[in-house]
């Protein structure tokens, strides 16, 4: 039966706790790459963060980037950076004085045919995007801060554990796809970037809400471990979370092409992109890494080492069987 | 909320609530007639300023101090005539919204911090204030011992800091109580005739006629009687015209500073004319000159206690050309007569303070003193620092979008929903096929749901849909289609797992379904409830789309999606399990195919 079809009727089982190991060193590869990528490039900050001005208009004119580069640096601004979308211009210039912005703008208008009042103009202190990413910051220390207190209370604490470290795990590896690609970061990225967060808790909750469901019934004579019924539990909501992260992904990725093709660098495109990336990553890492973390840290427990002891000396038998020895090895690990 | 129990659930009575609600919503928008959101500045085009405020080590100013900014910005912005304005804070910020486009100028104005003036005063004249604010004025000996004697009381004294022993030597003053109102109050009783009802016919000024009235029922006034309506009784006596622009001498006598309104806060007067203002709380009203000195001549301003006295003061230090200027200016004024030995401070239009000039002060430094304490003294001393404004501000943005650009970005962001939509909805028919249609559905019902929250928020609660906002709504077309995932995974799990009918599966679904939704909702709004608190511009903006949504989202499930399946559960379609259903058989079927596939029945 083909992988599509199996999908389509929920008929999957796919040992994703028992591969902790491979899931282990690709994330942590990733997680490598990622900090390098951080520490040797950096981040390609935006205008908001280095402050600066920005116009952008459209005109129906056939212009090139060096022919505007260069009408604006004869008005004797100095760092120009041109970029387009479609009809659309927008001009990054270092920080201008107010009257200067002005003239600028003026001159755009008549050098393009443009209304004046046609031109955007953006001007940014170089203080803003750092207020910005401070109270991002912060932001992610109270939602890191709210979450592990109500996932602690809606199911446990070492579900929220899991949880946060996936959830580190997909910010790292995001802005290491940021660092490496050189994309710009702007606040709609950061912006991006704490939304991803969300989704990824959201697609972790959905899992683990399964997982507890399913080891709840776990005791004694039980003819699971801990690993075995949170592999079940996993390949059970298998379904929902690619069909779920497919369906957030759709409109991410119609914003992003809308936000590139149309209306170039923005709002749009930047908040998208941040968003596109990590929910691709997020999907992974509540698959391979939230739950795996979780179970190695759940098998620690007395209760479950008896139950794995058990199984691994009597054979296994029933559903979960296949994944008895690997999962076991999870338990030392 | 409706929470159906599992098996006697009433799918139509909660359908119709969800009716009700939205006709309800549909019912406010035609009463109101809004049927389109208010779109913000970033989509209607027009400027937003952000100011962040400036302080010492970056702490956050205090919230009253942020307040008094955006009042003051506020004031202004309504003062330069421009409609529609806002002015809202935001964390520590103040973002101000103009809509429109070629507003710079008056950006440059809001924005700025305003400009003090020193005029001299040419005229004043007391205000009748209400009774309430009389008892606030000078204490009851003022009025007769004042009388005739022309020497100020010094309440409020310009001084060099140097000859501090001259200074307040009358210090004596009957009036010397720590009012904060004493500030406004200068000396104009000193000249005032004991006789109050010499003055009602030479200053025919209206609306005090039942003041007046009480007046003229106590013609032998005592002085404690007199007191409490002691400025007003004024001869005009400080109205000399002697070089006072007529004009100006005319808008004197018409203007009326018992009306906060009429009051000139938020107008800029110019600094070359002469000018004619009220004071802050309207006490007084004032001819000045032309302005000899102003604000940027001033190198700083502190409040602090006066060497061995426990007496607030206001410390001004000027810079090296306003010194002169300074000099120049108290000289002139101490060598006038009353009124004309004042110098008025003047910020936004009002005179905020108007001490007598005791003697010429060279050399730069100046004290002013009388009755503050220590708020007022530091209100003072900011106000002389930054102008009106209580903090310093910085324009850490400024966002001018032209229409044409706002249109495009708005196209954008409902192309983008639309095919988003249009994409998620392919997905749910082609793998969900019969079901699909429920999904499908639910997204009509949160589309419709949305959409009349963003209109009745906007002409109620002045909600504007600003891009961030169509981001957060088109991003959250997601979380909504994940309920019903959720809860389409649980009823096949139910069909495969026990021998369930359709309608038995749908309502055990519900519950385990249920659950998972809450729990994953709620994490949804934690994190859009700590963006919004945390954020800056556009993130608050997405925040509030995205909790909002996730409300919607739960209203739609439990509403609209959970009822609407039940009442499906009941045709045969679904419940015989047609391959269209999106409940066939063939799902159902284990891997193995050994395990029967349960055919629902109907129950």
């Amino acid at each position: 039966m083909g992988l599509a079809r199996r999908l389509y009727r929920g008929e999957i089982d796919v040992d994703f706790v028992g591969k902790w190991r491979l899931w282990y060193s690709l994330s942590g590869a990733l997680l490598l790459v990622s900090i390098l990528g951080l520490l040797i490039n950096g981040l390609n900050l935006g205008v908001e963060f280095r402050g600066g001005t920005v116009f952008s208009f459209k005109t129906s004119q056939n212009l090139t980037v060096e022919q505007i580069r260069e009408d604006i640096r004869e008005e004797g601004v100095h760092q120009v950076i041109v970029q387009s979308a479609g009809d659309g211009w927008r001009v990054t210039t270092e920080t201008l004085e107010e009257d200067f912005r002005a003239e600028v703008q003026s001159a755009i208008a008549k050098d393009f045919n443009v209304p004046v009042g046609d031109v955007s103009v953006q001007a940014i202190g170089a203080t803003w995007g750092g207020e910005v990413s401070q109270k991002a910051w912060i932001g992610l220390g109270v939602f890191m801060l709210a979450i592990i207190l109500y996932l602690s209370m809606a199911f446990e604490p070492k579900m929220a554990l899991g949880a946060i470290v996936a959830l580190f795990h997909d910010l790292v590896i995001t802005a290491g796809i940021y660092a490496w690609s050189g994309f710009e970061v702007t606040p709609a990225t950061l912006l991006g970037f704490l939304t991803i967060l969300g989704y990824s808790l959201y697609d972790a909750v959905v899992v683990f809400d399964m997982i507890k469901e399913v080891t709840a019934k776990l005791g004694h004579t039980s003819k699971m471990t801990y690993s075995m019924a949170a592999n079940n539990a996993l390949n059970h909501t298998l379904i929902r979370s690619l069909n779920t992260s497919l369906v957030a992904i759709l409109p991410v990725a119609a914003i992003l092409f809308i936000g590139t093709t149309l209306l170039g660098a923005g709002t749009l495109k930047d908040l998208s992109l941040a968003l596109f990336v990590g929910m691709v990553v997020g999907t992974y890492s509540s698959l391979c890494v939230a739950t795996p973390l979780l179970v190695t840290l759940k098998e620690r427990e007395p209760k479950y080492q008896a139950i794995a002891k058990r199984l691994a000396s009597t054979k296994g038998s029933g559903k979960g069987a296949k994944g008895g020895p690997k999962s076991a090895a999870v338990a030392k690990g | 909320m409706a929470r159906p129990t599992s098996r006697h659930s009433r799918p139509g009575r909660t359908l119709l609530v969800l009716l009700a609600l939205i006709l309800a919503m549909g019912a406010t928008m035609l009463l109101q007639k809004a049927f389109t959101p208010k779109l913000g500045l970033d989509l209607a085009g027009g400027t937003t300023v952000t100011l962040s405020p400036v302080t010492l080590n970056n702490a956050s100013p205090p919230e009253e101090i942020l307040d008094r900014a955006v009042n003051i910005i506020r004031d202004r912005v309504n003062g330069t005539g421009i409609s529609d304005a806002e002015v809202a804070k935001s964390g520590d910020n103040i973002i101000i919204s103009i809509p429109g486009v070629g507003q710079s100028e008056a950006i440059k104005l809001v924005a700025t911090t305003a400009e003090l003036r020193f005029r001299q005063v040419l005229a004043m004249e007391a205000t009748q204030i209400p009774q309430d604010l009389a008892t606030n004025a000078p204490s009851p000996s003022a009025a007769p011992s004042a009388t005739g004697t022309g020497t100020p009381s010094a309440r409020q004294s310009a001084q060099p800091s140097s000859s501090r022993s001259a200074g307040p030597a009358p210090s004596a003053s009957p009036t010397g109580k720590a009012l904060s109102s004493a500030l406004t109050a200068p000396t104009p009783s000193a000249s005032a005739p004991a006789d109050p009802s010499a003055t009602q016919s030479s200053q025919g000024q209206n609306d005090q006629g039942a003041k007046r009235g009480q007046g003229k029922a106590t013609p032998s006034a005592s002085p404690s009687q007199q007191a409490s309506t002691p400025p007003a009784q004024e001869q005009n006596p400080g109205v000399n015209p002697e070089g006072i622009d007529p004009a100006v001498l005319a808008q004197f006598n018409k203007l009326n500073c018992a009306d906060p309104a009429n009051r000139g806060q938020g107008v800029q007067d110019d600094p070359n004319k002469q000018y004619a203002g009220c004071e802050a709380d309207g006490s007084y009203k004032y001819v000045l000159d032309v302005a000899k000195v102003v604000g940027t001549d001033i190198d700083t301003a502190s409040a602090g206690i006066r060497q061995g006295t426990t007496e607030w003061v206001v410390q001004l230090d000027f810079k090296s050309k306003g010194a002169g200027a300074w000099a120049d200016l108290t000289q002139k004024a101490y060598n006038s007569q009353e009124p004309r030995n004042k110098v008025a401070v003047v910020l936004d239009g009002v005179v905020i303070t108007a001490p007598n000039i005791i003697s010429p002060i060279p050399g730069g430094r100046a004290e002013i003193t009388g009755g503050f304490d220590q708020l007022s003294a530091t209100t003072l001393a900011d106000q002389l620092k930054y102008g009106a404004l209580p903090l310093k501000f910085n324009r850490s943005s400024i966002d001018t979008v032209s229409s044409t650009l706002g249109q495009d970005q708005l196209k954008g962001g409902l192309i983008a929903g639309l095919i988003g939509l249009v994409l998620v909805v392919i997905y749910s028919l082609l793998y969900y096929r019969g079901l699909g249609i429920v999904a499908v559905l639910s997204l009509v019902v949160a589309t419709i749901i949305t959409y009349c929250s963003v209109v009745v928020l906007g002409h109620n609660a002045n909600f504007r849909l600003s891009l961030p906002h169509i981001i957060g709504l088109v991003v959250s077309i997601g979380i909504t289609a994940d309920s019903f995932i959720v809860y389409f995974e649980r009823i096949r799990d139910e069909m495969k797992e026990g021998h369930r009918t359709l309608r038995a599966a749908v309502e055990v679904a519900w519950v385990r379904a249920r659950r998972t939704i809450l729990i994953a909702d709620a994490v949804m709004f934690i994190a859009a409830i700590v963006l919004y608190f945390l954020a800056v511009g556009g993130v608050a903006g997405f925040a509030f789309a995205m909790g909002l949504t996730t409300l919607i989202d739960v209203v739609v499930v439990f509403l609209f999606t959970k009822p609407f399946i039940a009442l499906l559960a009941r045709l045969k379609f679904f419940a015989k399990g047609h391959p269209l259903s999106g409940l066939d058989a063939e799902r159902m079927s284990d891997a193995s195919g050994s395990a029967r596939p349960t055919t629902p029945q109907e129950a």
